[in-house]
């Protein structure tokens, strides 16, 4: 039950892979961040303590290079959280909590880390 | 000794942050006996932070804070019974008894059962129009009266008081904050600190009144329509908002026996007096190194790493809560990063120049660093949480 009326919103297809390769598309609504798109979903390789703040490193993922150009710049606090994550960092990592999906993000590939924490 | 968990499971007390991750915890961890999350609100379990925030500046539905869907709980077979607290733990029989009479036998029972916030008692403070913030409901009622409110007054220049502040005049809406102590968040930050947010909230055009006392709140027709401060002064409102801090909720525990002072006390693994029940999060008062001694934390860090400490004890790898505190607030264009306790210190320094909404503030006791609290410096955040971790 919601308190609020739903209308249909837009979405994107993002493309979540799992660490052992499993698979799983998801439409996801347009400006949601790729994090809210897995935890909505009980995609369970993304975990998201502290809800999207850029305060943990717990929506770590590796970004399919092609996509990596139409992404915002890694800000100033996503760079130095990006330091603590707990799989190793990549050239293509990122956390799926500053990234808005955008019409342009349709498609995106992303793969979750073997852990988050 | 360790509890018998795996024979009759784990029951959790409480459905917010740390009740959901503990369950999360247990399942990562493989644990496999049965796990029940009691809940007294009518939601799943869902996150605070963002209600004071995102969610009233209309930057996220409700829904949004919802943790994780129905389906998370049923895949991973977590029972979640909501709508109703636990009504007593029996500790001979190892259960607790719902208010439907319904009893849950439990191999260990952890105890998640958070806080609730402090009533201010003030004539008028029962009038309509007088709202607190912290549970999802809270959220809602206010997001609907902010739409038609123009002035706010908010009692308490605390993080919930100061959030709200920040967001009621994002929204347009002319704002005046009334604090008892001499500063803000006087109870968590230096001066420095204080003074820095001070500055910050008077540019965006809320009103702060420091060292600054309620008498009554005033209203007509039983609603709310201002505030008499202790000095006679009459300041019109037509919101009026409490954030004066909260109080644990420990009532079963005492019922139960368990020793209780201000919040539920554990020893450095989390565990009650009673070795098959635990306390965690906010309800928690429990040793930690960073303070020196005994400590409650209201925290998102504290109620999710606390969660772990106590999922690690229940499926064999117990071990003592050491990690490090940290917390975070958000307000106008700053996001202020604090990590170590700092109540105790006896020097602070800063570096950089608040002038430039950028900088930090360094606490020490003993010429050891305790804390660091950087507005807009990231990077100081995170050295102080590799500075201040205690490796085991």
């Amino acid at each position: 039950m919601s308190l609020f009326k739903r209308t249909p919103k837009p979405t994107a297809t993002i493309v979540y892979r799992s660490d052992a390769g499993q698979v799983r598309e998801v439409a996801v609504p347009i400006g949601n961040s790729v994090m809210e798109g897995a935890v909505n979903n009980g995609i369970d390789g993304i975990v998201a303590e502290c809800g999207g703040a850029c305060m943990c490193a717990t929506c770590h993922v590796y970004v399919d290079e092609e996509f990596l150009s139409k992404l915002p710049p890694i800000a100033e606090d996503e760079a130095e959280m990006l330091k603590t994550t707990f799989s190793p960092r990549k050239p293509n990592s990122r956390l799926s909590c500053q990234l808005p999906v955008t019409e342009e993000l349709d498609g995106l590939r992303v793969t979750t880390p073997p852990a988050q924490q | 000794m360790t509890p018998d968990p795996q024979s009759k499971g784990v029951v959790i007390a409480g459905a917010g942050q740390a009740g959901f991750q503990l369950a999360f915890s247990l399942r990562t961890s493989g644990y496999d006996a049965p796990i029940t999350i009691i809940g007294g609100e009518s939601w799943l379990p869902y996150q605070r932070p963002p209600l004071s925030k995102a969610f009233l500046q209309g930057k996220h539905d409700i829904e949004s804070t919802t943790l994780r869907p129905e389906t998370f709980y049923i895949d991973h077979r977590i029972d979640v019974l909501l709508g109703h607290n636990i009504a007593a733990i029996d500790r001979n029989r190892c259960c607790v008894h719902l208010p439907s009479g319904h009893e849950v036998s439990y191999g260990a029972l952890v105890l998640a059962t958070g806080a609730r916030n402090r009533v201010l008692q003030l004539p008028g403070a029962d009038l309509d129009g007088v709202c607190y913030l912290r549970t999802r409901d809270e959220a809602v009622e206010l997001a609907n009266r902010l739409e038609s409110a123009h002035r706010i007054i908010i009692i308490g220049g605390g993080f919930v008081g100061l959030e709200l502040a920040a967001t009621a005049a994002t929204l347009g809406k002319s704002v005046l904050v009334v604090e008892t102590q001499s500063r803000l968040m006087a109870r968590s930050v230096a001066p420095v600190m204080s003074e820095f947010f001070r500055e910050l909230h008077h540019r965006h055009g809320v009103e702060i009144l420091l060292a600054t006392n309620t008498r009554e709140i005033l209203g007509r027709d039983g609603r709310v329509s201002g505030v008499m401060l202790t000095d006679g002064d009459v300041h019109p409102a037509d919101l009026v908002l409490i954030g004066v801090g909260v109080i644990p909720n420990s009532d079963i525990a005492v019922d139960a026996g368990l020793p209780v002072t201000n919040g539920i006390i554990v020893d450095e693994q989390l565990r009650t007096a009673d070795p098959k029940i635990y306390a965690i999060g906010d309800c928690a008062l429990h040793p930690n190194p960073h303070a020196g001694g005994l400590v409650r934390l209201e925290s998102v860090q504290n109620a999710v790493d606390q969660a772990r400490c106590v999922a690690d004890a229940l499926t064999g790898k117990p071990h003592a809560y050491t990690a490090v505190p940290w917390f975070w607030t958000e307000q106008f264009e700053a996001k202020l990063q604090m990590v170590g306790l700092s109540r105790d210190c006896d020097q602070v320094e800063t570096r950089g120049d608040p002038a430039t909404g950028k900088f930090s503030v360094y606490y020490a006791k003993e010429d050891r660093v305790v804390a660091v609290d950087s507005v807009n410096r990231p990077a100081d955040h995170i050295a102080g949480r590799k500075l201040l971790a205690i490796t085991p």
